[in-house]
C-alpha cells in the first residue's frame, strides 16, 4: 500500500469491508416455462433476466441454472413479435454474474478507532460470488393451426417461433412433439394468443452442446421491437409449486425500472446489524428477504438496487465494462451506435474506463400464482436516485482505552449493541435469545463490561483527581 | 351546561362544514392519505414533493385571483395540489413546481364560456409527464391496507357530493370494470385478473378525486355519465392496446375538450360549489380563513 493510500485511508478513519451477495438461488427457469419430457418434474424456482429498455427498443438475456439431462430441456416464452435468427444471440453466463455481483446486497463492516487515540487503520477486502445459470432443444411442424413462422439454430438451442390461432391446437402440437404441457397451460396459451403473442420454443441440439462442451447451457439474448414492458410469467406458475424467485435487471437510460401492476418496494437497507452475521451473509439475507416478503403476504417486488452503471459505493464487483453492456444488449453507449458490427469489430478497443448513461436496477420478485395473477408489467421512471440493499456491521474496538472518552465509548457501544440484536431481529424474525447465544459464541461484539470503571468514571472524580 | 351546549354546537358546525361542501372532505382525505402514506405505508413520496406541488398551486391560485381581483379560495388548489402530490412522481423538485404552476395556471388561460377546459391536476400531471423524463405516475404504488383506506374514502365522496360525482366516478368506475371483465372473458383469463386490474391505486384516485371534479365535466346528468363511459372507454384502450399504464389520466385530458360540445347537446345550468347560507356562513367563513 503506498504511503499516499495509507495516509488517505488514515483521514478517513474508518475502512469497510464488502461482502456481496450472489444469489445462488437452486434449480432456475426462465419466465416462460419449461416443459419436459418424460414426466421429468420440473419446478421452476429461480430465474434471472436482463432487461435492456430504450424507447420500443428491448433486448431480453435469460438465464437459468438448469442442471438436468440437456435431452429432458425445452422451454417456451411468450414474446410479443416475430423473431429472425439475427435477433437471437447467446451470451455468456460469466457476464450475467458480474452484474449479479454488481448489483447484489452488500454487507459492509467498520471498525471504530481508539476513542483515545483517533485514526488506526485496518483494510480488507473481500468478495463473495454466487450463481450461475444455464439451458434446452428441437421441435417439427403441424397444421393444428399452429405456423412455424422461423426455425433455426443459435449456438447449442434449435429455436422455433411459433404462431397460433387456436390453444387446443397448440397444446397438440407441443404434445405431439414431445413436450408435456402442464394442466392448466391451456387457457393460458389461449389468452396469449388472443393477444397475438408468439412462442418462443428452444431445445438443447445435443451435437452443438457436444462441440462446445461444458456442463451448463448459456443465456439466450433475444432483441425485438415492441411497446411491451413485460415479462410473462403465468406460464411458469402453472407447473411450480410454491413461491418462484425471479431476478430483474433493468438496464436503461434515463432511471431505474418498477413494476405497474405490482407495488415495487425497497429493500430494508443501511440496518447495523451484529458482526456475527459476517460469516453467515447468506442466511442472513434470505430470512430478511422472506420475513420482508411474509409482511407483504408473502410475495412482493424488491428493489435490491438502483444505481448509475458508471460507479458503486461501496462496491460489490466493478461496474460492467462497455464490452460487457453491449453484450447484454445496451445499444446506446456512447459513440457506438452508428457502427455496423464489422466496423465495431475492426475497431481497436479504445481505454474506456466506465460505462456512461446506463442506468441498473436489480429487482427481486418473489412470486406465486395467487398474489401475482397478471404478468409482470414495468415501466422507466424518471428516478435516478441510488439505492442499494446495505447492511452495516461495526466492529467496537477491544484494545486499551485510558482516557475519560473511554467510558462514554463504551456505554454507547453496550446501547448500540442491544439496538444491533433488536434490528436483527425484526428484520430476520430470528429470536433473540438464538442472537445473543450467537453473539457469545462469536465472541466478536460483545459488550463491554461496566462495572469495574464506572466508580472511578463519575464525573466527580474528574474534578478532583489527584485525591485517594 | 354552558360548556355542554358550546361543544355541541362546534360538533354540529364541524359536521355541517365537511357535509356542507364536498371539497372540504376531499382535502381531509386527500392530506390525511398523504400523511399516512409517507408515515406508514412507505409510499415512496418525498416531503419536498408535496411542498413544492402545494406550495407552487396555491401561489399561482393566489396570484391568478389577485390578478382578477377575485377573492382568493383555498380550498379548490389545495385539492388539485393534493392530488398531483398523490398521482405524480418527479425527480426534481422544480418538476414538482412546475406541475403546479401548470395546473393552475390551466384553469385561468384555458377556458371556454366560462368553465375552463381542463381539470387542473389532470393538466399539471399529463403535461409535465410528456415534456419530461424525469416525471413519471406510478400506477402500481399502493399496497392492499392502502387500497382498503382508498375504496373506503372513495365512498364517503360518493356521500358528500350526493348525486353530482355519482355519474361520474360510479359511472366512470362502472364502465371501466365492464371493459376490463369483458376482455379478461375473451381472453379466457381467470377472473383474479380483472380484479387486480380494478386494485390500482391510482385508478381509484382518478375515480374519487379527479373525473368527479364538477367543474371540468357536462352539467347535465346524461352528459356527465356520457363522459364517463368515454373516459374508461379511451382509458381502457389506451391501458389494454397501448400499453399506456396510466391510460385512464391520459384519457381524461384528451377528452375534455369534447365537454363544450357534450355540454351543448345536453345543456344543464353550470355547477358552482355550495354557497354557504348567511346563517352558517360566519362560522364557515372563519374556519376557512384559519385553513388558509
Amino acid at each position: 500500500m503506498t504511503k499516499l493510500s495509507k495516509n488517505l485511508r488514515k483521514a478517513l478513519g474508518l475502512t469497510a469491508l464488502i461482502t456481496a451477495l450472489g444469489f445462488g438461488v437452486p434449480a432456475a427457469a426462465f419466465c416462460g416455462f419449461y416443459v419436459a419430457k418424460g414426466g421429468t418434474d420440473l419446478f421452476n424456482e429461480s430465474s434471472k433476466v436482463v432487461l435492456v429498455r430504450d424507447g420500443d427498443r428491448t433486448v431480453i438475456t435469460m438465464a437459468n441454472d438448469y442442471q438436468g439431462d440437456p435431452t429432458e430441456f425445452a422451454m417456451v416464452i411468450p414474446v410479443p413479435t416475430i423473431i429472425t435468427k439475427e435477433q437471437v444471440h447467446i451470451s455468456s453466463a460469466a457476464i450475467l454474474e458480474h452484474l449479479d455481483a454488481y448489483t447484489a446486497p452488500r454487507l459492509v463492516e467498520y471498525f471504530d478507532d481508539n476513542p483515545c487515540d483517533p485514526q488506526i487503520i485496518y483494510e480488507m477486502s473481500q468478495m463473495r460470488k454466487g450463481a450461475t445459470s444455464s439451458p434446452m432443444p428441437i421441435v417439427q411442424d403441424s397444421s393444428l393451426g399452429v405456423t412455424i413462422e422461423e426455425s433455426f439454430s443459435v449456438g447449442e438451442y434449435d429455436i422455433l417461433i411459433l404462431s397460433a390461432t387456436e390453444s387446443d391446437g397448440l397444446q397438440t402440437w407441443l404434445k405431439e412433439n414431445d413436450y408435456q404441457i402442464p394442466d392448466g397451460a391451456g387457457k393460458i396459451l389461449k389468452s396469449y394468443i388472443r393477444q397475438d403473442m408468439k412462442f418462443f420454443v428452444a431445445k438443447v441440439n445435443l451435437e452443438e452442446k457436444a462441440k462446445i462442451g461444458g456442463e451448463m447451457l448459456r443465456p439466450i439474448a433475444v432483441a425485438f421491437e415492441s411497446p411491451k414492458f413485460m415479462l410473462p410469467i403465468r406460464l411458469g406458475t402453472v407447473n411450480s409449486k410454491g413461491s418462484q424467485d425471479l431476478f430483474v435487471y433493468a438496464l436503461t437510460k434515463n432511471g431505474r425500472v418498477e413494476t405497474t401492476n405490482y407495488r415495487t418496494q425497497k429493500i430494508p437497507s443501511d440496518k447495523e446489524i451484529p458482526v456475527f452475521v459476517k460469516d453467515e451473509f447468506g442466511e442472513f439475507y434470505k430470512d430478511m428477504y422472506a420475513q420482508t416478503a411474509k409482511k407483504e403476504g408473502g410475495s412482493g417486488v424488491f428493489m435490491e438496487y438502483a444505481w448509475d452503471m458508471g460507479w458503486c459505493d461501496p462496491c460489490a464487483a466493478d461496474p460492467l465494462s462497455s464490452r460487457e453492456l453491449r453484450e447484454l444488449g445496451v445499444f446506446w453507449l456512447d459513440g457506438d451506435r452508428d457502427l455496423t458490427p464489422t466496423q465495431r469489430r475492426t475497431m481497436r478497443p479504445r481505454p474506456q474506463p466506465q460505462a456512461q448513461n446506463v442506468f441498473v436496477t436489480r429487482l427481486h420478485v418473489r412470486y406465486d400464482a395467487k398474489s401475482f395473477p397478471e404478468d409482470l408489467k414495468f415501466h422507466e421512471t424518471g428516478d435516478k436516485s441510488n439505492f442499494q440493499g446495505r447492511y452495516i456491521m461495526r466492529h467496537p474496538y477491544k484494545g486499551d482505552m485510558k482516557c475519560e472518552a473511554a467510558l462514554d465509548y463504551k456505554k454507547s457501544v453496550n446501547k448500540r449493541l442491544d439496538k444491533e440484536v433488536k434490528t436483527l431481529a425484526n428484520l430476520t424474525g430470528w429470536p433473540r435469545s438464538d442472537i445473543r447465544t450467537k453473539i457469545d459464541e462469536n465472541g466478536k461484539g460483545t459488550p463491554f463490561d461496566l462495572t469495574q470503571t464506572s466508580d472511578k468514571n463519575d464525573w466527580w472524580n474528574r474534578i478532583w483527581p489527584g485525591d485517594e | 351546561m354552558n360548556g355542554h351546549n358550546k361543544d355541541e354546537s362546534r360538533a354540529r358546525r364541524a359536521f355541517a362544514f365537511f357535509v356542507l361542501d364536498p371539497r372540504h372532505y376531499q382535502i381531509g382525505i386527500l392530506s390525511s392519505l398523504i400523511i399516512i402514506g409517507i408515515s406508514k405505508f412507505e409510499f415512496d413520496l418525498p416531503l419536498w414533493h408535496a411542498l413544492a406541488c402545494v406550495g407552487s398551486a396555491l401561489v399561482t391560485q393566489f396570484a391568478g385571483d389577485k390578478i382578477l381581483k377575485r377573492k382568493f379560495d383555498v380550498r379548490s388548489p389545495l385539492i388539485t395540489s393534493l392530488s398531483l402530490t398523490l398521482l405524480l412522481r418527479t425527480g426534481s423538485i422544480w418538476l414538482s413546481i412546475a406541475a403546479g404552476v401548470l395546473a393552475i395556471a390551466s384553469k385561468y388561460l384555458i377556458r371556454v364560456k366560462g368553465k375552463h377546459i381542463f381539470n387542473p391536476a389532470n393538466f399539471g400531471i399529463v403535461i409535465v409527464a410528456l415534456l419530461f423524463t424525469g416525471a413519471w405516475v406510478s400506477p402500481g404504488q399502493w399496497g392492499v391496507a392502502p387500497l382498503l383506506a382508498l375504496w373506503l374514502a372513495g365512498l364517503g365522496v360518493l356521500v358528500t357530493t350526493k348525486a353530482k360525482s355519482l355519474d361520474l366516478t360510479a359511472g366512470f368506475l362502472i364502465f371501466y370494470a365492464a371493459f376490463i371483465f369483458a376482455r379478461s372473458l375473451w381472453l379466457g383469463e381467470p377472473m383474479s385478473i380483472p380484479i387486480h386490474q380494478m386494485q390500482s391505486g391510482a385508478l381509484l384516485i382518478f375515480a374519487f378525486f379527479m373525473i368527479s371534479d364538477p367543474k371540468t365535466t357536462p352539467n347535465a346528468r346524461t352528459g356527465r355519465i356520457l363522459y364517463a363511459g368515454l373516459v374508461a372507454l379511451l382509458g381502457f384502450a389506451l391501458q389494454a392496446f397501448y400499453y399506456q399504464s396510466a391510460g385512464v389520466i391520459y384519457a381524461l385530458i384528451l377528452t375534455a375538450p369534447l365537454v363544450p360540445l357534450i355540454d351543448r347537446f345536453f345543456p344543464a345550468k353550470i355547477y358552482q360549489w355550495p354557497q354557504p347560507k348567511p346563517k352558517t356562513g360566519v362560522s364557515h367563513d372563519k374556519t376557512i380563513q384559519k385553513l388558509a
